[in-house]
C-alpha cells in the first residue's frame, strides 16, 4: 500500500507547490480604475428608465446633461454643461438653453439642441418610473412636441406654471436629464420603443466614457469615449466588479487587486485602515433610514403612540455600534446639505417618556409586525427596536424578506411597521417633501403608491399639502428655506415617520487614488477626474 | 447541498418506459418521451411557483419609486393580466421554438445569459469533480483494502468531515487564509480584474479559452482563481466518491474470485486493481456522474462567496426577483443535464453490468 | 452476575422462542456491532449530549439569548464571562448557541419525520401497484429529483414566506424523492418474493400487505439513509438561514448566526466560526452514526 501513500503525498505536495507559485499581482495598471461594488440593482442603463444607485453611477459617466454637477466642486450646485447659458422668460414659465458648440457623441455625431429636445421628450413619452421628475412640470406625451422645443442652437422648455428655476435645473442634473444621440438611438428602434431595448444595454452619450460591457451581477466595463470633447481622463478603463461580501471586497483591496471598495461595513473599514496603504473617504449621502407606522393600524395611528415610538429608538446606541461611521443621527425628511434642511434632532431614547405617552394613549399588550428587507443593518435596527419596544411591553415580530416581497406589502399598506431607506431623486428639497409630507388623497382608491405618505396611510393635513405645493413655486430662496423649515418642524412632531439616520458613504481606497467622488448627497459616482 | 444524493439505492434514475420496450427504436422513443415529460413537469412546477410566489415581478422592474400608472403599464406588458394557463401555453410555445424569452430584469435573452453563466459553473464543476475522482477513488480503495485498520478510520473521518462542513463557512475561511493571508491563490471572481475580457470568449470557459488563445498569463490567473472554490467542491464530492468506492470495493474483495486469486498467489496490487477495481468501474462511473450532475446544478453558496457568476447564483438571484423567465430557462438547462447524465449512466449499466441484463 | 449472563444469553440465543424474542435478539446483535464501532459511538455520544443541552438549555445558558448590550458587542472569546464572546448586538454567543440546539433539533426531527414517510408512501404504492400509477408517481419523483435542490427549497420558502416551519416544509419537499426511490426498489424485490405470494394466497389485501409486510422491511434502509441525510438537512437549513430565508430574527438559528457573523469574519472571526463549528460537529456526529448504522443494517456495505 506504500504506493498509494506515496501517490497521495505526491499529489498533495504537487498541489501545494503549484499553488504557492501562483503569486497574485499586487497592483492594478496605472491607467485603469478597478472598483468593487454591489451592482445587482442595475436592471437597465437607459437614462430614461434607470433609477437605482449603480445604474446612475454608470449613466453619470457616460452621458452629459444640459447642466452639470462638478464632482470636485459639488457645493457650487449646477454649472453649465452641454448648454453654455440659459435665460428665463418674463412669466417665469419658459427656459431657453443655448447649446455649447463642439460636443460630440461617441458615434462622432455632434451634440445638438435637437438631441437634447429628443432626449427629454423621449423620457416623457416612454413614461418609465423616473419620468415623474420631468412630468411634474406639466409635460405629457401629448404636449412635449410643443413644450420641449429645439430651434437651431437653442432649446426651450415651457412648464405649466412658474417654478423656482433652481428646482427645474436641479431636476435636469438627475439621470433622466441625460442627452442621448438621437440618430444612433433611433437607428436601433424596435417596434416604436424609441431605442429603449437597445439603450438598456448600450450607450450613446457624449460623456467621458462609453460602455464596453455590462454583465449582470458580474461587472460593468467602461472605456474612454474617443470623441469626448473635454479633457482626456487619466483612467482609460474603469471596471466595476460585483462583489457582494464586504470581507471579499476588503481582501481584494488589501491585496491591491482593486483600487476602491465601496461596500465595506464599519468593522472592515476600521480593519482595512489599520492595514496600511489604504485610506477611507467619507461622503454624506442623501439616503435616510426611517421607520413608518401604518396609519391604518388602530393603535399606531394615535398621535401619542407615534410620539412614543420616536422616543423608543436608540439613536445614539446604534450610531455608535453597528452603524458606526456609516450613519449619523438625522431626524428630518430633508437630508443635511439640502436647501432648507433642518438640523434639529430633538428625540433620543427615553423609555420613561415613552411609557407615559403610551399610558396616555391607553396602550396595553400591543403586538405588531415589522417588515424588513434582508439587509443586515436593517435587520439589526429592527432587532434593536424589538429590544427597546419590549421594555415598554410592545411585542415586535420581525418579518425578513427579499426587497420585492417587503416592498410589495408596504406599497399595498399591509405592514404595521416598515424599516426603510429613502434616497432623493434630484438635488432639490421637493424630492423628499413631495413624498414624505404630501398626500392629497389618502383613500385606498387613490392608489398613490409613489408617495411614501400614502403608503403609510398618513392623512396629511390640507394645510401641510398646501405648504408643500407653495414651497415648490416660491422663487425667493430665503422664503423657500423658511417654508421648508416650518414643514419639517410640523412633520417631526406629527408624522408617522420616524426619520432616524442619514447615510455616510465610506469608500475605502488605495492611498494613491485621488479625487474619487461618490457624488455626495446630490449625485452619483464620477470617475473621469480620478487620478492615481 | 450541491451534491445530489439522489442515487441512494446505488442505481440511477430509470424511466419505467425504458425497459418495457425491447427494440432499440422503442427504447430511444421511450427515453425521449420520458425526457420530455420530465422537462414539461419541471417547467410547469417552476411556472406555478413563479406565479404563487408573493414576489412581484413588476416591482422588480419598476422599482420603489414607481407610480401606479408605471406599475400598471408593465403589468400589462408582461401579460400578467391573462389567465395562468394562457400564460403558460404562450411560454411553452416559445420554448418549443427554442426561445427562452428575455430576462424580465435586464431585458437580455435568457439563452444568452445562460450561455454566459453556465460555462462558469461547468468549469468549476469539472475541476471540482476531477479533484474528487483523483483523490476520492484512491482513498476509497485504500480504505477498503485496509478495512478496519487506522487508514480506514482516517479515510472515514476525512470523508465525513467533507460531508459535514458548511461550505459557505469553509469558503470564507479558505478565502481568508489562502488568499488574504498567504496570497497563494487568486481572490473572488473568475480572473483578476485586468484580465477581464482579455481573451476572446469561444467556449465561455476561461481556462479553455486562454489555451485556445495561447495566453498563458490569463490561464495562470484564471487557474489561481478557480483552484480554491474547485478544491472545496472537490472535497465535497471526494467525501461521497470515496465512501461509495469503499463500499463497492468491499463487496468485490469479499467475493470468491478474489480469494481464489489470492490463493493462486497473485500480487495484492493485481488483485486490487486488475480484478476488484475493474469490476466496480461501472458502478463508480454512475456515482461520479451523479456527483458531477450535483455540482453542475451550481452550488449557490460557493458561488456567492467566491463572486462566481455561475448558474446557481443566476437562478437564485432571478428567483428572488421573480424573474421567472430566467429561472425557468436555468432550471430546464440544469434539469436536462441531470436527466442526460442519468441516462448516460443507465446506459452504461445496461451495456456493461451483466446483472442488469 | 449470573442474571446478566442469562439476559445476555437470552438476547444472543440462536433459537429464539418467539417472534418478539427474535426481533429483540436481532436488535441486540446489531447494537453490539454498532457498539464496537468507536466512530459511530462518538457520533451517538455527541447527539445524546446535544439532546441533553437542548432539554436543559435554560439551565445551561449563562445569559438570556435575546438580551442585547450594544456597549459590549463583538467581545472576543473568553472575555468577562462570555466564553464564546458576543455578537453584533452584544448578545452572548454561547447562550445563543445553546438555545440554537433546540431549533436545529426541531428542524431535523420534523424533516426526518416528513420526508421519509412521504417517500415511503409514494415508493411503496408505486412499487406495489405498478402500471400507470407507478409511471406517474415515478415521473413526479423524477421531476423533483431533476430540480436544483436549493433552488426548489428557496422557491418554496419564497412562496410560503420565510420562517422555520416553512423552511422545514421546503427541505422535506426536496428530500423525499430519494426515499421514494429506495422504498420502490425494496418493494419491487419484496413484492415478487414467495413470502408475499403466500400471504396473498391467504387472502390479505393490498393495504394490509403494504402496511404490515412491506413497510417494516423498508424501514432499516430508510433509517440508514435518514441518518446520513441529517447532515445534509442541517446544512440545508443553515443555508436557508444563511440566505435570510430560514428562522427569523432574533431566533438563534445557527445558519442565521453564521450569516450575521460573516460580516466580521476578518477581524472577529469567532462570531461566525463558533456556530460554524457547531453545525460541523452535529452533522459530523450524524454522519459517523449513519456510517456505523449502514455497516450494521445494510448488508451490501458490510463485510
Amino acid at each position: 500500500m506504500n504506493v498509494f501513500n506515496r501517490l497521495l503525498t505526491g499529489v498533495a505536495i504537487g498541489a501545494a507547490v503549484s499553488m504557492s507559485s501562483l503569486a497574485a499581482y499586487a497592483e492594478t495598471p496605472a491607467n485603469m480604475l478597478v472598483i468593487a461594488n454591489r451592482i445587482d440593482d442595475i436592471i437597465t442603463i437607459d437614462p430614461a428608465e434607470s433609477f437605482e444607485f449603480a445604474g446612475s453611477d454608470v449613466s453619470r459617466n457616460i452621458y452629459n446633461r444640459l447642466v452639470y454637477l462638478d464632482p470636485l466642486d459639488l457645493d457650487a450646485g449646477y454649472k453649465p454643461g452641454l448648454a453654455e447659458s440659459w435665460t428665463v422668460s418674463e412669466d417665469g414659465k419658459s427656459i431657453t438653453f443655448t447649446m455649447k458648440e463642439g460636443n460630440t457623441f461617441e458615434s462622432g455625431n455632434p451634440v445638438t439642441a435637437e438631441d437634447a429636445a429628443f432626449s427629454l421628450q423621449r423620457a416623457v413619452i416612454l413614461n418609465k418610473t423616473p419620468s415623474f421628475i420631468l412630468t411634474q412640470f406639466g409635460f405629457t406625451p401629448e404636449n412635449v412636441a410643443e413644450t420641449i422645443k429645439a430651434d437651431g442652437n437653442t432649446l426651450t422648455i415651457t412648464t405649466d406654471k412658474k417654478y423656482a428655476t433652481s428646482f427645474i435645473l436641479n431636476c435636469l442634473t438627475a439621470t433622466i436629464g441625460a442627452v442621448v444621440d438621437k440618430k444612433t438611438v433611433m437607428a436601433n428602434e424596435v417596434d416604436g420603443d424609441m431605442g429603449n431595448t437597445w439603450l438598456k444595454t448600450n450607450s450613446a452619450g457624449s460623456g467621458p466614457y462609453k460602455l464596453d460591457s455590462w454583465k449582470p451581477n458580474d461587472s460593468v466595463t467602461l472605456s474612454l469615449n474617443p470623441n469626448y470633447s473635454g479633457e482626456k481622463p487619466t483612467m482609460e478603463r474603469v471596471i466595476v466588479r460585483h462583489v457582494t461580501e464586504s470581507a471579499s471586497q476588503r481582501l481584494l483591496l488589501e491585496r491591491g487587486d482593486i483600487d476602491i471598495a465601496r461596500n465595506l461595513n464599519p468593522e472592515d473599514i476600521s480593519g482595512a485602515t489599520a492595514a496600511g496603504g489604504i485610506k477611507v473617504e467619507d461622503e454624506l449621502k442623501g439616503q435616510l433610514m426611517y421607520l413608518a407606522l401604518n396609519g391604518k393600524h388602530p393603535v399606531l395611528s394615535k398621535p401619542e403612540v407615534r410620539q412614543a415610538f420616536k422616543y423608543l429608538v436608540d439613536y445614539a446606541g446604534m450610531q455608535d455600534s453597528f452603524l458606526k461611521g456609516q450613519y449619523t443621527t438625522h431626524q428630518n425628511f430633508l437630508p443635511a446639505t439640502y436647501l432648507g434642511a433642518s438640523k434639529e434632532n430633538p428625540f433620543s431614547l427615553n423609555i420613561e417618556k415613552a411609557k407615559e405617552l403610551l399610558a396616555e394613549a391607553g396602550v396595553e399588550g400591543l403586538e405588531i409586525e415589522a417588515g424588513v428587507r434582508e439587509a443586515q443593518e436593517r435587520i439589526e435596527i429592527a432587532q434593536t427596536m424589538q429590544n427597546t419596544l419590549a421594555q415598554v411591553g410592545i411585542k415586535l415580530n420581525i418579518t425578513v424578506g427579499t426587497a420585492k416581497q417587503i416592498l410589495g406589502r408596504y406599497r399595498s399598506r399591509e405592514l404595521d411597521m416598515y424599516v426603510g431607506i429613502w434616497g432623493p431623486d434630484y438635488p432639490d428639497p421637493q424630492t423628499n417633501a413631495g413624498t414624505f409630507a404630501y398626500n392629497p388623497d389618502n383613500s385606498d382608491e387613490a392608489n398613490a403608491t409613489g408617495l411614501l405618505a400614502w403608503r403609510t396611510a398618513w392623512d396629511v393635513s390640507d394645510e401641510m399639502n398646501a405648504k408643500v405645493e407653495a414651497a415648490v413655486t416660491e422663487g425667493d430662496r430665503d422664503k423657500r428655506i423658511q417654508m421648508y423649515q416650518e414643514i419639517q418642524q410640523e412633520f417631526r412632531e406629527t408624522s408617522p415617520f420616524i426619520v432616524m439616520f442619514q447615510r455616510i458613504e465610506q469608500s475605502a481606497m488605495r492611498d494613491n487614488v485621488m479625487n474619487f467622488s461618490t457624488g455626495q448627497a446630490v449625485s452619483s459616482a464620477a470617475y473621469w477626474q480620478v487620478t492615481k | 447541498m450541491a451534491l445530489s444524493e439522489n442515487n441512494s439505492e446505488g442505481r440511477p434514475i430509470r424511466a419505467p418506459l425504458f425497459h418495457r420496450f425491447g427494440p432499440t427504436v422503442k427504447v430511444i422513443l421511450g427515453t425521449l418521451t420520458s425526457i420530455i415529460v420530465t422537462l414539461l413537469g419541471l417547467l410547469l412546477v417552476t411556472f406555478v411557483i413563479g406565479r404563487i410566489m408573493p414576489i412581484d415581478p413588476v416591482l422588480s422592474i419598476v422599482g420603489e419609486r414607481a407610480s401606479q400608472a408605471n406599475y400598471d403599464a408593465v403589468y400589462l406588458q408582461l401579460g400578467l393580466d391573462k389567465p395562468l394557463l394562457v400564460q403558460f401555453l404562450y411560454y411553452l410555445w416559445d420554448v418549443i421554438h427554442l426561445d427562452f424569452g428575455t430576462s424580465l430584469l435586464n431585458a437580455r435573452p435568457v439563452a444568452e445569459d445562460i450561455a454566459r453563466v453556465f460555462p462558469a459553473t461547468l468549469e468549476l464543476a469539472t475541476i471540482g469533480i476531477f479533484f474528487g475522482i483523483v483523490l476520492g477513488v484512491p482513498l476509497g480503495v485504500l480504505a477498503a483494502v485496509n478495512q478496519g485498520k487506522w487508514i480506514d478510520q482516517i479515510a472515514r473521518v476525512v470523508a465525513l468531515i467533507g460531508y459535514s462542513m458548511p461550505i459557505f463557512w469553509l469558503g470564507l475561511i479558505g478565502l481568508l487564509i489562502f488568499y488574504g493571508i498567504l496570497g497563494w491563490v487568486g481572490g473572488p471572481g473568475r480572473v483578476g480584474i485586468f484580465y477581464v475580457d482579455v481573451v476572446p470568449s469561444v467556449t465561455g470557459m476561461i481556462l479553455v479559452d486562454s489555451i485556445i488563445d495561447g495566453n498563458w498569463a490569463v490561464f495562470k490567473d484564471a487557474f489561481s482563481h478557480i483552484i480554491l472554490p474547485a478544491s472545496l467542491l472537490g472535497y465535497y464530492s471526494l467525501a461521497y466518491i470515496s465512501r461509495m468506492t469503499r463500499s463497492f470495493m468491499l463487496e468485490q474483495l469479499s467475493a470468491e474470485y478474489v480469494t481464489t486469486a489470492r490463493v493462486k498467489g497473485m500480487s495484492e496490487w493485481n488483485v486490487v486493481w486488475k480484478h476488484a477495481f475493474k469490476n466496480i468501474r461501472v458502478q463508480l462511473i454512475t456515482v461520479i456522474a451523479l456527483s458531477y450532475a450535483g455540482l453542475l446544478e451550481g452550488s449557490v453558496l460557493t458561488e456567492i462567496i467566491f463572486s462566481w457568476p455561475g448558474i446557481g447564483s443566476y437562478i437564485t438571484t432571478a428567483l428572488l426577483s421573480a424573474d421567472m423567465n430566467a429561472v425557468m430557462g436555468g432550471t430546464v438547462v440544469v434539469g436536462l443535464i441531470f436527466i442526460l447524465l442519468n441516462i448516460f449512466s443507465d446506459l452504461l449499466y445496461k451495456i456493461f453490468d451483466p446483472r442488469a441484463k | 452476575m449470573s442474571e446478566t449472563q442469562t439476559l445476555r444469553q437470552w438476547l444472543l440465543t440462536e433459537t429464539p422462542t418467539s417472534r418478539r424474542h427474535a426481533k429483540i435478539s436481532a436488535f441486540y446483535k446489531g447494537w453490539l456491532t454498532l457498539r464496537s464501532n468507536t466512530m459511530a459511538m462518538i457520533g451517538l455520544g455527541i447527539l445524546v449530549a446535544m439532546l441533553f443541552v437542548a432539554a436543559a438549555a435554560p439551565l445551561l445558558a449563562p445569559y438570556d439569548p435575546f438580551v442585547q448590550d450594544l456597549g459590549n458587542r463583538l467581545a472576543p472569546l473568553g472575555v468577562e464571562g462570555h466564553v464564546f464572546g458576543t455578537d453584533s448586538l452584544g448578545r452572548d454567543i454561547l447562550s445563543r448557541l445553546i438555545y440554537g440546539t433546540r431549533i436545529t433539533l426541531y428542524i431535523v426531527a420534523l424533516v426526518a419525520l416528513i420526508a421519509p414517510i412521504v417517500g415511503l408512501l409514494v415508493g411503496t404504492v408505486s412499487g406495489y401497484v405498478g402500471g400507470w400509477t407507478d409511471a406517474i408517481l415515478m415521473r413526479i419523483t423524477d421531476i423533483f429529483l431533476a430540480f436544483p435542490r436549493l433552488v426548489l427549497a428557496l422557491a418554496f420558502v419564497a412562496a410560503l414566506g420565510a420562517g422555520i416551519e416553512n423552511a422545514v416544509l421546503a427541505i422535506s419537499l426536496t428530500a423525499w424523492p430519494p426515499y421514494a426511490r429506495i422504498s420502490r426498489a425494496e418493494t419491487l424485490t419484496i413484492r415478487s418474493s414467495d413470502y408475499i405470494s403466500a400471504i396473498k394466497l391467504q387472502g390479505a389485501g393490498a393495504l394490509r400487505i403494504i402496511t404490515k409486510h412491506i413497510w417494516p422491511l423498508c424501514i432499516s434502509s430508510l433509517i440508514v439513509r435518514v441518518t446520513l441525510d441529517m447532515a445534509g438537512i442541517i446544512l440545508a437549513a443553515a443555508g436557508l438561514g444563511f440566505l435570510g430565508l430560514g428562522a427569523q430574527p432574533p431566533s438563534p438559528e445557527w445558519g442565521a448566526m453564521i450569516s450575521e457573523g460573516r460580516r466580521f469574519i476578518l477581524d472577529h472571526w469567532w462570531v461566525a466560526t463558533v456556530p460554524g463549528l457547531a453545525i460541523f460537529t452535529v452533522s459530523l456526529a450524524f454522519n459517523l452514526l449513519g456510517d456505523g448504522l449502514r455497516d450494521v443494517l445494510d448488508p451490501k456495505a458490510g463485510e
